[in-house]
Order: C-alpha cells, then sequence, then structure tokens
C-alpha cells in the first residue's frame, strides 16, 4: 500500500549559481558551482554523496552535439562509480530531478543523495531556443510552435473568455511583470536586476502579440543544486533543514489543445498535479496554509493562469484577486515568486524547478539576501514547475516546509 | 460527347501595386498583379483550383489528374501525385504533368478529352497553375502574374461541350528557361510578336473556324493568351472581335500574365457568365498555338458557388512594398544565422501521409468525436484504435479560437499566426493562419483550410495544411 513522500525527506544543503547570460562559464563551471555551494551549505564533501540525478533538457548538445547521460556530472565533479541518472522533461526537469532523489531516500536505497538542475544556452549564437520541434516532432506539423506563440494564444482565449479587451488584459499581465521585476531587481543572483514600470512593459515591443518584451522570461544559464537525505538523519548536517511536504507530478494526456472542449484558459496537468500533491500534504485551502508560492512564469500569462490552476485564486477572478489586491506581493495575502520568478530571476530550463525550491528553503531559515524581500514566518511553500505548452504539459509541485 | 463537367479557379490574395516596381525601377505602370504568399507555389494553388472544381463533385469520382504548369516545383518528383493526395483523389488513378510549355494547359485538357472520349476514364481532372518568376527591372516583371484553373472533363450532365479544336507545333523560341535558370530568358520582343504570336495565333485560329465552317461574330466571347495587353488588343483586332462585347478580360490590369493557366483562367472567367447556348472561343499560344470552340451547355447552371475567377478577385490583400515581394519569390539572400534549420524527415511524411497530405482526421466510433491528426486511442474516451475510423476534414469551415501573432519565429513574412481552429463536426485544428491581414484577426472569425508549403527543410519541399480567413 502506497504510503505517501509526507515528511519522510528532508532538504539539508542548496545551492543556486547567479543566473543570467553567464559568458564566463560552460556547463560544467555551472554544475561545480551549484553543487560546491549546497555541499558547503549542508556540509558534506561530493564523495559522501551516494547517488545522483541530474536534470538538463539539452545538457552540452546545444553545443557540442551528441548525447548527454549522467558522465557529463560524474566526469565534472570527479564522482567515483555512484549512480548519475540525467533525466529530462523539458521546462519541468528540475521538478523531476527532485522527485528521482527523493523517492531513491524513502526506498531506503540510499542515505545522502544529489539532485541537479542545469542549463546553459547562451554559447548557441542568438536569442531564444533551440528550434526543437522541427526535425524532432514530426516533420510539419506544429513546426514553428513557439514557446511565446503557444503561450500566447493561452492570453488570447483568456481575454476572450472573460470578455477582455486586449488593453484590460495586457494591463493585468502588465502588473505582474512590474512585480516580477521589482524582485528580480532585490534579489544578488537574479538575470533581469532592473525595475519597470507598467508603461513600459505596455509600449514594450511585441514578441508574440498580445506578449510583449517585458512579458516573457529571457534565455538564463545557471544551476540549482540540492542535497537531501531521509528526514531521521537530517539533524545530523543542519537544525533548520526542511522537508518535503508532497510531490505531484502530472503528464497531461496531451493533444489538450486539439480537444475541442480544451479552451487554454486553465492548466490541466496543473489542476492535476496540484491535487495530488495537496492531497499527500493535507493542504486543504491553498491560499490560507501556503505562505509563498513560487510557480512556472515563463511568461506573465503563465503565471496568472498557473495561479488559478493552482487554486491560489478562483477561475476567471486573478484580477480581483490576486493583482487588485496585491495579493501577490511578499506581504501580501498569497505570495507568489518574490524571488522575481522565471520571469526576472531567470529561466535556465532544467534548472528551474530545483531553483524555485531554493527560493522556500533559503525564505523559510530567513536568509533571502536582501532584507526588503525577506518574508516572515515562512513555514509551507509550494513549487510548480511545467514542460511543454498549453494543453499539453508535465507538470511538477513540490510542497516543502519546515518540519 | 465528352466536355467539360465542372470549373474552378485560383488567384492568391496578395497584389502588387505596379506603382510600387515604378517606384523601385523608375516609369510608371498601372493596375497591380496577383502574387503567390511565400507559401504557396504551382501545386499549392492547384489544390486550390481543384478544390473549387471539385465543390459538390464525389472525389472518388476521379479517375485521372492531369497536372500542367511551367514551374513545377520539383524538377525530378511528380507533382500530379501530391496534388491528387492533397484533393483525397483515389489511389487507383493515373497522374500526369503537363509541362515546359505555355501551351501545357490546353495540351493537357486535350489528352483528358481523348482519354474520356476513349473511354479509358470516365472523370479527368485537369488542373493548371503557374507561378512564374520573372527577373527583377525586366520587362517581364510588371507583367507575371499567378494563379491556376482546373476542369473536369467527363461524359454526363456537361456545361460546355468541346466542339472542335486545332493544334500547331511549332519549334519556335521566343521565351525560355535552361534546366538551371529559375529566371526566364527572352529574345527581343519586335521579332517574337511579328514571328511568333501574331502569326501562329492568327494560323491556328483561322484553321480552326474553316473547319468549323465558323466565324468571327458566331463567338459571345474569346478567351485567348496574349503575352501582354497591347498585343491582346492587337490580335482581338486581327481576329475581328468586337472589343466591347466579345473579349474576355484577360485581367491584365489585376492579374497578369499567368502563364499556362493564362488562357484556360481566362475561359473560367467567361464561363461563369454564360449561358446555355453560348460560344467561347479559346485561344492559347506557347510551342505554336492552339485554338477551341467551347459550347456552354445545360450542365453550365448546376456549377454553381466557385469562387472562379470573380470571386477569388474580390479578395485581396496589397504587398506594402517590393522588399516583401522579392522575400517572397526568394530574390534575396539574408544573413545567415546559427539558428537551427528545419529539418523533416521523408520517412515519417511517408509514414504520415494521410494526415499530411489528405488532411485525414479520425472519427471514434464509440464516443462518435472527431480528432486531428489522429491518434493511437481516442483522446476522448479512451477507446483503442480499432475504434478509430479515418475521415477526411479538408472541406470543412471553422471558426477561430484562440491565436498568437509571433514575431520571432523565422518565417518568411512574420509575424508567425498560431491558431486554434474549430471546425464544423466538433474537431480541432492547430494550425498556422495563412493570407491574413494582421489587423483584422478576431476569436470566431470563419476560417478554412489551404494547402501550403511549410518549409524547405533539407532540400525538400514540405507541404502542409494552414488555416486561413474563409474567402466568403
Amino acid at each position: 500500500m502506497a504510503e505517501g513522500i509526507k515528511d519522510k525527506v528532508a532538504i539539508v544543503g542548496m545551492g543556486c549559481t547567479r543566473f543570467g547570460e553567464r559568458w564566463d562559464a560552460d556547463i560544467k563551471d555551472l554544475i561545480a558551482e551549484a553543487t560546491y555551494e549546497a555541499c558547503a551549505d549542508a556540509g558534506v564533501e561530493i564523495k559522501d554523496i551516494q547517488a545522483i540525478w541530474l536534470g538538463t533538457q539539452w545538457g552540452s548538445q546545444v553545443v557540442e552535439g551528441g548525447v548527454v547521460t549522467g558522465t557529463l556530472l560524474s566526469s565534472t565533479l570527479q564522482t567515483q562509480y555512484v549512480p548519475v541518472t540525467r533525466v529530462e522533461n523539458a521546462c519541468g526537469t528540475g521538478a523531476e530531478s527532485l522527485r528521482g532523489a527523493t523517492y531513491a531516500l524513502a526506498a531506503k536505497a540510499n542515505d545522502l543523495v544529489l539532485a541537479v538542475g542545469v542549463e546553459k544556452l547562451k554559447d548557441m549564437g542568438f536569442g531564444g531556443l533551440p528550434s526543437v520541434w522541427i526535425g524532432r516532432w514530426e516533420p510539419v506539423y506544429g513546426a514553428f510552435g513557439t514557446g511565446p506563440g503557444r503561450y500566447a494564444m493561452a492570453a488570447t482565449a483568456y481575454f476572450a473568455k472573460y470578455g477582455l479587451t486586449p488593453e484590460q488584459g495586457k494591463r493585468i499581465l502588465a502588473d505582474i511583470s512590474v512585480k516580477s521585476h521589482y524582485y528580480g531587481a532585490r534579489n544578488p543572483k537574479a538575470h533581469l536586476r532592473r525595475e519597470v514600470t507598467v508603461e513600459q512593459v505596455l509600449n514594450a515591443p511585441m514578441i508574440a502579440w498580445p506578449l510583449g518584451l517585458f512579458d516573457c522570461c529571457g534565455v538564463t544559464d545557471g544551476a540549482s543544486a540540492a542535497i537531501l537525505c531521509r528526514t531521521e538523519d537530517a539533524k545530523k548536517y543542519r537544525k533548520d533543514y526542511v522537508t518535503i511536504k508532497g510531490f505531484g507530478i502530472a503528464a497531461s494526456p496531451g493533444w489538450g489543445k486539439e480537444r475541442i472542449d480544451y479552451d487554454f484558459t486553465y492548466w490541466d496537468a496543473t489542476e492535476a498535479a496540484a491535487q495530488m500533491a495537496y492531497r499527500e500534504a493535507g493542504i486543504k485551502n491553498p491560499r490560507q496554509d501556503l505562505d509563498m508560492v513560487e510557480l512556472h512564469d515563463c511568461f506573465s500569462i503563465a503565471e496568472l493562469i498557473a495561479s488559478e490552476s493552482l487554486f491560489l485564486c478562483d477561475k476567471g477572478k486573478f484580477k480581483e484577486q490576486m493583482g487588485d489586491k496585491r495579493a501577490y506581493y511578499h506581504d501580501g495575502e498569497m505570495p507568489v515568486n518574490v524571488s522575481g520568478g522565471l520571469k526576472s530571476f531567470g529561466h535556465p530550463v532544467g534548472a528551474s524547478g530545483c531553483r524555485e525550491v531554493h527560493e522556500i528553503y533559503k525564505q523559510i531559515q530567513g536568509k533571502a539576501e536582501e532584507p526588503s524581500r525577506q518574508m516572515k514566518d515562512v513555514k509551507l511553500g509550494l513549487a510548480h514547475n511545467q514542460g511543454g505548452h498549453p494543453g499539453k504539459f508535465i507538470c511538477g509541485v513540490t510542497i516543502v516546509g519546515a518540519p | 460527347m465528352a466536355g467539360i463537367v465542372s470549373y474552378g479557379a485560383y488567384i492568391p490574395i496578395y497584389r502588387l501595386s505596379r506603382a510600387i516596381l515604378g517606384q523601385v525601377w523608375g516609369g510608371g505602370g498601372k493596375g497591380e498583379k496577383a502574387i503567390a504568399n511565400w507559401d504557396e507555389d504551382s501545386i499549392t494553388m492547384a489544390v486550390e483550383a481543384g478544390t473549387d472544381c471539385l465543390k459538390g463533385i464525389e472525389r472518388k469520382s476521379v479517375d485521372a489528374l492531369y497536372f500542367a504548369t511551367t514551374t513545377p516545383p520539383f524538377k525530378e518528383k511528380q507533382s500530379a501525385s501530391i496534388i491528387a493526395a492533397a484533393l483525397d483523389l483515389r489511389e487507383d488513378i493515373i497522374a500526369a504533368d503537363f509541362t515546359n510549355s505555355l501551351r501545357s494547359g490546353t495540351i493537357a485538357l486535350r489528352a483528358a478529352l481523348d482519354a474520356v472520349k476513349a473511354g479509358s476514364s470516365k472523370k479527368v481532372l485537369v488542373i493548371v497553375a503557374d507561378c512564374r518568376v520573372p527577373a527583377p527591372n525586366s520587362a517581364l516583371e510588371p507583367l507575371f502574374g499567378d494563379g491556376a484553373a482546373a476542369f473536369l472533363i467527363g461524359q454526363d450532365g456537361l456545361a460546355a461541350e468541346i466542339e472542335g479544336s486545332y493544334y500547331l507545333t511549332s519549334e519556335f523560341i521566343d521565351i525560355w528557361r535552361l534546366e538551371y535558370d529559375m529566371l526566364p530568358r527572352t529574345w527581343e520582343e519586335r521579332f517574337t510578336l511579328d514571328e511568333g504570336y501574331e502569326p501562329h495565333m492568327k494560323k491556328a485560329v483561322a484553321a480552326l473556324l474553316k473547319a468549323q465552317n465558323t466565324a468571327a461574330k458566331d463567338f459571345s466571347k474569346a478567351a485567348f493568351y496574349a503575352p501582354n495587353a497591347r498585343a491582346h488588343e492587337a490580335m482581338a483586332r486581327t481576329l475581328r472581335l468586337d472589343a466591347k462585347t466579345q473579349v474576355q478580360n484577360p485581367l491584365f490590369d489585376s492579374v497578369g500574365n499567368t502563364g499556362a493557366a493564362f488562357a484556360l483562367m481566362t475561359l473560367v472567367g467567361a464561363l461563369e457568365e454564360a449561358k446555355a447556348g453560348d460560344r467561347i472561343l479559346v485561344a492559347s499560344y506557347g510551342d505554336g498555338a492552339d485554338a477551341h470552340i467551347v459550347r456552354v451547355a445545360e450542365g453550365i447552371s448546376k456549377v454553381k458557388d466557385r469562387r472562379g475567377i470573380k470571386k477569388n478577385l474580390q479578395f485581396k490583400l496589397m504587398l506594402e512594398n517590393y522588399g516583401k515581394y522579392v522575400t517572397f519569390r526568394n530574390l534575396i539572400k539574408f544573413e545567415e544565422t546559427p539558428m537551427t534549420r528545419p529539418r523533416t524527415s521523408l520517412t515519417a511524411m511517408w509514414r504520415d501521409r494521410n494526415w499530411v497530405y489528405r488532411c485525414h482526421g479520425h472519427k471514434c466510433q464509440q464516443c462518435g468525436k472527431t480528432q486531428f491528426p489522429p491518434q493511437k486511442r481516442c483522446m476522448y474516451c479512451q477507446a483503442d484504435d480499432k475504434f478509430l475510423q479515418e475521415v477526411p476534414l479538408s472541406d470543412r469551415k471553422g471558426v477561430l479560437f484562440t491565436y498568437s501573432m509571433d514575431e520571432r519565429t523565422a518565417v518568411v513574412d512574420p509575424p508567425n499566426v498560431l491558431a486554434a481552429v474549430n471546425l464544423d463536426g466538433g474537431v480541432r485544428i492547430f494550425s498556422q493562419m495563412t493570407d491574413r491581414d494582421v489587423n483584422n484577426i478576431k476569436v470566431g472569425m470563419p476560417m478554412e483550410l489551404t494547402f501550403r508549403r511549410i518549409h524547405d527543410a533539407l532540400g525538400v519541399h514540405n507541404y502542409f495544411w494552414k488555416c486561413r480567413p474563409v474567402r466568403e
């Protein structure tokens, strides 16, 4: 009989590189930087680690070509024949690496493990992401469907469903981006560290109508790492460890965008993963029970819809319940992405899911670095990470909290 | 008697004003010409005209497809086979390309009539389409336009009969392309008109009229080829036609010289306004000349709702500038970027041919829902694939459910408009939108599907279905 994961596994150390256009670092540098920081945080050494999960979408193949295996990490960190499992779920890769590590501990297969998420994209010579659809997917169907293009379809659908003019809709989204930049500016490790105004957001060049430049995250290099053990061993490493309260990972049956009853205004996989994780963590009312949420806001519309699909506010009520009340600020009723989010902290694809947990971990410990964004009494947080595109997501929801 | 059962035509939505050419190269020029969108070629335009022609006609009744053009997108690899698939015709048909001559269309027409008369085919679809690229700043640049026409040839319920034809073959060279040329080459016009066009046309028409014991005055309309408007007017005089009443508008001012498609598009224009009993003189030129007497029959009243020439002409988007035009026709070289180049897999295309070319989806026999693309299990009720039955979808209309306009995709004409369209019968199709005015796209607008060239990847033309605002 399945028992669930609640409180069985603890995070005792975490690391996160500075996110951004890391012209100075290759993928190995980023893996090392995040892992060394996590090891130092936990007070352990590389040789103490018994198993590793490496999450990366492209690994180094963007630049080097060829396959990506766990040896990318074992050769970088000179781990000596411990298992390194490479996992990949597109932009939802980070959550998957943590999940693998957690279940290995719960199964008592290992005692101390490492999860790393990393992406190195800025060696390609152009902006944007590699065009994975073209060639890997069906040769013609779906060709040229980019991330911004696909998410923007959800914005158009949301505006249409709730009777918003594009101007009204874009205004709601602009407030989200202003908030993201506000926190990015206050986070020393963030990629985009400049505040923006509503006017700047609204007047920015168009990327994929109705989404403008400031509605979209950048392309970021970075890595994040976590050292985990079973909760009974956690005190050996530190007092202020956090525990995993619940996991939900859901793969949408897909083709959601082809079902005529899918309307693009909710993320089906997010709803499923959230319900899984809430059940396991014993959360009845997310808006009340959660102290903070780090959610997958690769685009402003992604934050809006994820907030509704995680049940942080009612469907179609984001403006009233989140935006108008400034509920999503760190001193608001339901703080969301006080790290700056994928939007401003950055989105190195494979790293993001792990990086979101890093933010909650630091907030619980009172170590948010900048006093202006340190929240009080954080006990329970949720990290939401998804890969794919509207109608066909794989989504990971990770709930962590003070033991 | 063999004759025309149905007809159709296609004119691309884009027009280039000749004033824009004047701004770039100097000189005047009036009117405009029709320009294929960047994702169109002679194959996709043929599919459009063929679809128009087959409206209300059982596609499985077509026994042969003859495609005529001087611009086949593949030099080796048949075009007609791709057109046949996109039109969802049967597999056990004869398909043939008639190429290289401006008269390919009328030659294919004769071959079709002969096949029907001989009884080897009951119905033959003849489609002619051309998309010739004139050299920049040449005399041909303002002239050439793009378009297509289609005729279903059969024996029953004729809309028009071919009472007589005369074919003349000549080794005369006036316009040509070598095997490695994209742009046409020409000889001095004074020679090509005086020794080529004028005498050959005159001879063919005269021989026909004599053999059929008829005269110019017996025709209600004349639909004939000419290299340009002046030569067209001169030929009308030579043939003693009344310019006001007897000459079908050759559309030089709005479409341009559509090459192999020219004479037969003009015939479609004449048929649209004809009534039973009318006689139309048709004449075509190139490597000789041919002339035909088309007698309109009772069945003409049954050929309805065609977009033909008239309706297609109503839909137009003006090209904003010359830069767009040369980009559409691939006449300009851009910076090479390290962005990943599109790839394709001919293996996958072959496996997926029924939905890539034929636009088949799946209808679930358990829950009744239709889905595109075809599935392994029903996406609504999870029934396994023995319940999934292929159904054709390319004819269905729909409405735009949602869309976005992506400025950052490496497409020829950004923004790339991504669209979710809900087709009649409850099926959603995710696609790119083409032939669109980006200032006039609205959720809920009526949409239809169109067969287009998606990209040239690994040196292969890749075709698929896109959506576009309905032309109605």
